[in-house]
């Protein structure tokens, strides 16, 4: 065992000088590190902040019971309340009705829970301890109880009044105070039942029937039993159950940001292997004196691999700090949300993990050390006396043999692009992923070595030195293009998924938006609807051509699955193509098959439907039997989509309401005075919301970019520092190459021309880097779009390569690993060039 | 061609240190001198200000009737280029370039055509005897081998005049002496004028004229 003074000295000797003489070029990989650390850290607390907020409300809003009885937004028959009620195992029972009510004067939505509070009080004793002054409040028909997360959000106290839209007319609710602050975590309000289902349009129905059991009851045998006694498409869960459910819809995109901040980890490690292989290069006479002075090669490779550690250290350190810092203000500013929409009605704490922080601390180290491992055996290997003639550099590199095991990781990379999703998530396409971009960096080398020699020779003197200089050395090529190709492969991959998002989601819009302006009974939440009579006068509006109504509700299918969306609208079966953006072949149903349904891919893949399947749906209370007639895109509803004629909709339940309207007009109608005339014709009906396609079509992109933005920013933060590679790696060369630029300035060459041949070595550099991360980044892309989005999402997308944008950002890559290539140059050209050459003058 | 007047040259710092005091030198076409000297005395101060790769503190140098000082430092590096050819003592051949790319750098950056930059390579190459190595890089010659090269791009390009500092100071004494023997034959061949700055007494010997460096001045032996 070494002792500590030994160590001490032998950095010292080893280490320490390297560090002192090139601070820069340490604090850059140091910070390379901390971003990738920070990143993953911040996105990390800020997704588990919110999921515990999260976990905590749906928790909150169940309470203590041993099971929950959910029904679809239309409810169930309160009839089934009493029935439940009276089963000789419930101990005590709590019906109640939940609904998104959209607010008056803006595009917002608040939860309103209608209890009664006296047998709630039974269920959770703890919940309403805090309320025995408001219970008698409560059973005021207009009174609401805000909970203090709604009631800040809304900026209301005791006393003001709450505006909130059902069918398309505005009703008011009196606040009549707040609900104890450990009542509820989550933006809501609370209002007695009875005045629930008459002030929202839900007489006779419910949502939720909480139940406690007698103890001694076998909760799942129960569960089995009352499932039976259940109306069709209405569930007996467990709580745990419903925070699973509930928080299993932003799984996958919360998995999707880890990733994305593991790869500006990923590309920090590129940056700690790219510094200590140049470093370890420029010190390896250094090295191979204390061989010969009794250094073992084992004691070498450990202080290098104790260099990475270090490094990683100090990096992780510093990212976990900035990443606490970063997840803080995010929180405090932003909220949780980070784009999606999963998150925007929790305001949460920062949720500090100690062992997902320490995790990432150990991941930055353990990337670090890894960066540093390789060179450090490669420098163990080197014999002392090989290092100690000059310019063996190349030499040393030729040994090296990766490219099988590149080519072999890649191969199996591509295998496990095939693999189906585990536990519902991509992780084998993620690692699909890791793997061939890890096989193409080992690649690199035989790579670049295959392709200099393919350069061309130009007669621009500088340009030709430059040409010349890269051919003779590309090892350090290869190492100088690692963490640009690194970052920009996997920027390359999200521009074209993304931007093949967005295009297929523009096609798709244009294809679901056929009709001239769009009509909705209100801008969110569940209780807006027209009613027959205003369906009679939208469509009876002058200069109105044709109206289509959509009817919209939602369907549980399964107690462990979110509820998937039911549209009601004119389909004509045999034309179905024309009016839905159908993925494939669809078919009509025979005479004797059921009526058709059209599913879409997402309810498809989760539900493994089939055109030509037959399904039972669970509608109106009866469990229905439909043919699958086709599968149809659909980029608005995450949780998957079934659409049914409208017709056989109200055959079936008698609901004759509707949500939507999209109108066609009369030819020379006039979309302004359309649009005036509706508005007459709904006066009073002030929830209604009218757009034109134009600009639904712009609320959605714009919804889409806005989600996009957290990915945007976590790849530039991977491309900056694949630049810190690029800058390490060059300002590393130009250093070791003083005594060249010292000689060609002798022989004639001005600062300018050493500059440009500077300036066309980081083009040649960066563009073979850029040109291999186009490769890579197109393949990344195809798992991303045809692997990982699917897996993930479900949502099928169509190729689009942005070529502007993907020209653009090649073109800012190879400028500005040019200008650090320049910029590196002219900060080892500011020293005099006698001082480069001073060993022999 | 060569003419150097009241030359004087001193470093500031915590020690101010007059090095060159009033040097005074003229170099004729076809003119080859040593210049000897001291360790520290300033050979190697004198050759830079030669080069125009420092500034006098006061003085004249003009090359061929061009006053060197009142120049940019582009302008020195241009007239460098056309006009000067540099011997290190260790050698400084880039390693990425081939023999023959090293000796031919002062063609390609003047500009020439690649045919005649090349014909007039293989010349010089096959002049200091190494045309066989032309393809090889310097890491796989003997020092010798390497000096000889230098001399190639010392001359390529037809210089007026040729500094070289020590350039058998690496070397063992056969190759020392047939390379200074290469050296003194190549720049009388192509008319210019030479200077070597050296210790050795053996290699000052052949050249014409050896002068010595004092703290007095450059004074001939």
């Amino acid at each position: 065992m070494m002792r500590a003074a030994t160590l001490r000295a032998l950095f010292h000797a080893a280490s320490a000088g390297a560090l002192h003489d090139n601070p820069g070029r340490f604090f850059l990989a140091l910070l390379g590190i901390a971003l990738g650390v920070s990143l993953g850290v911040a996105v990390h607390l800020i997704n588990a902040s919110a999921l515990n907020e999260f976990s905590l409300a749906v928790r909150g809003l169940t309470g203590k019971v041993d099971l929950v009885i959910r029904g679809p937004r239309a409810g169930f028959a309160e009839e089934l309340y009493p029935k439940v009620a009276r089963l000789p195992q419930v101990q005590a029972v709590s019906p109640a009705v939940e609904i998104d009510v959209p607010l008056s004067g803006s595009s917002d939505r608040l939860k309103l829970i209608g209890i009664d509070p006296f047998r709630m009080a039974m269920i959770q004793p703890a919940l309403l301890a805090g309320m025995q002054n408001q219970i008698t409040d409560l059973l005021d028909p207009d009174a609401v109880l805000l909970s203090h997360a709604a009631a800040d959000w809304l900026g209301m106290k005791a006393g003001d009044t709450l505006r909130a839209y059902v069918g398309t007319t505005s009703i008011e609710l009196k606040v009549a105070g707040l609900l104890p602050p450990s009542a509820y975590r989550q933006r809501l309000g609370v209002m007695d039942i009875a005045s629930a289902q008459w002030r929202l349009a839900r007489l006779g129905r419910l949502n939720r029937i909480d139940l406690r059991l007698h103890p001694g009851v076998d909760i799942a045998a129960f569960r089995h039993d009352l499932a039976t006694l259940l109306p069709a498409g209405v569930i007996v869960t467990t709580p745990d159950v419903e925070v699973e459910r509930s928080a299993s819809v932003s799984r996958a995109y919360r998995l999707n940001l880890d990733m994305l901040a593991l790869v500006a980890l990923f590309t920090g490690a590129f940056l700690v292997y790219s510094t200590q292989v140049l470093s370890v290069l420029r010190r390896r006479t250094h090295f191979a004196l204390l061989r010969v002075t009794g250094l073992t090669r084992l004691a070498l490779v450990r202080l290098l691999v104790a260099e990475g550690a270090l490094m990683g250290v100090a990096g992780s350190t510093l990212g976990v700090v900035l990443g606490y810092g970063v997840a803080a203000a995010m929180l405090k500013h932003f909220g949780t949300d980070l784009g999606a929409g999963y998150f925007d009605a929790i305001s949460p704490a920062l949720h500090v993990e100690p062992g997902a922080l320490a995790l990432f601390w150990l991941l930055g180290i353990a990337f670090c050390v890894l960066g540093a491992t390789l060179p450090a055996i490669e420098a163990g290997r080197r014999a002392p006396a090989l290092a100690l003639k000059a310019k063996d550099e190349e030499e040393s590199f030729k040994k090296q043999r990766a490219m099988p095991y590149g080519m072999a990781l890649i191969g199996f990379g591509l295998a496990c692009t095939q693999a189906p999703a585990l536990t519902g998530l991509p992780l084998l396409g993620y690692l699909a992923i890791a793997l061939i971009l890890l096989g193409t960096i080992l690649i690199l080398p035989w790579l670049v070595a295959v392709l200099l020699p393919r350069l061309p020779a130009p007669r621009f003197p500088p340009a030709l030195l430059a040409t010349a200089q890269l051919k003779a050395s590309p090892r350090h090529v290869a190492i100088s293009i690692t963490a640009i190709v690194t970052s920009f492969s996997l920027m390359v991959a999200m521009l074209i998924m993304v931007g093949s998002f967005r295009n297929s989601l523009d096609h798709w819009l244009t294809r679901v938006l056929p009709a001239d302006l769009y009509l909705r009974a209100a801008r969110g939440g569940e209780t807006g609807f027209f009613t027959s009579e205003e369906q009679a006068r939208i469509a009876g509006t002058p200069g109105v051509a044709s109206v289509r109504f959509l009817r919209s509700q939602n369907l549980l299918l399964g107690p462990d699955r979110p509820p998937i969306s039911l549209l009601a609208r004119p389909v004509d079966a045999g034309a179905a193509h024309h009016t839905l953006p159908l993925t494939g072949p669809s078919r009509v149903p025979r005479a004797d098959e059921p009526p058709p349904v059209w599913v879409s891919e997402i309810a498809a893949d989760l539900f493994q439907y089939h055109v030509g399947d037959h399904i039972i749906l669970p509608i109106g209370g009866q469990a229905m039997r439909f043919t699958v007639a086709g599968i149809w895109r659909d980029y608005a509803r995450q949780t998957g989509a079934a659409i049914i004629d409208r017709d056989l909709y109200i055959r079936i339940t008698g609901d004759t309401l509707a949500n939507d309207a999209a109108l066609w007009l009369a030819a020379g109608a006039s979309l302004q005075q359309t649009r005036q005339a509706l508005r007459e014709r709904l006066r009073g009906a002030d929830g209604i919301d009218i757009a034109e396609t134009r600009e639904i079509r712009a609320t959605s992109l714009a919804i889409f970019d806005r989600t996009f933005a957290i990915t945007y920013a976590l790849e530039i933060v991977a491309v900056l520092i694949g630049l810190f590679g690029v800058s390490v790696s060059f300002s590393a060369q130009a250093l070791a190459r003083r005594r060249e630029f010292g000689v060609l300035r002798h022989v004639g060459m001005t600062r300018r021309e050493i500059g440009i041949m500077l300036g066309c070595e980081g083009i040649w550099v960066a563009g073979l880097g850029v040109g291999v991360g186009l490769a890579l980044g197109w393949v990344i892309s195809l798992i991303l779009i045809h692997v990982i989005n699917r897996q993930s999402f479900h949502w099928s997308m169509d190729l689009h390569l942005p070529w502007l944008a993907l020209a653009g950002l090649a073109a800012a890559l190879v400028a500005a690993a040019s200008a650090t290539a320049v910029w590196s140059g002219r900060r080892a050209m500011d020293r005099s060039v006698l001082s480069a050459v001073r060993e022999d003058w | 061609m060569l003419t150097i007047r009241n030359l004087n040259k001193s470093y500031a710092g915590v020690r101010h240190r007059a090095v060159l005091c009033d040097i005074h030198l003229d170099l004729a076409r076809g003119e080859y001198i040593a210049i000897m000297g001291e360790s520290g005395i300033g050979k190697s101060t004198l050759l830079n200000l030669i080069a125009g790769l420092d500034s006098p503190d006061s003085g004249s140098i003009k090359l061929d009737g061009t006053e060197f000082t009142a120049m940019d430092d582009d302008a020195r590096t241009l007239l460098r280029r056309e006009r000067m050819g540099f011997v290190f003592q260790a050698f400084h051949l880039l390693p990425h370039l081939t023999v023959e790319q090293n000796a031919a750098l002062p063609l390609v950056l003047g500009g020439g055509a690649p045919a005649q930059c090349s014909q007039r390579t293989h010349e010089l190459l096959g002049a200091v005897g190494i045309a066989a190595l032309a393809a090889s890089y310097p890491r796989e010659l003997s020092g010798g081998e390497m000096q000889r090269v230098a001399i190639a791009r010392a001359l390529v390009h037809r210089p007026q005049l040729v500094l070289a500092d020590e350039p058998t100071g690496n070397l063992d004494p056969d190759s020392a002496r047939q390379v200074l023997q290469v050296m003194r034959e190549q720049i009388k061949s192509n008319a210019g004028a030479g200077i070597l700055v050296t210790h050795s007494p053996t290699a000052a010997s052949t050249t014409d004229r050896i002068y010595v460096l004092t703290a007095e001045g450059l004074l001939p032996q």
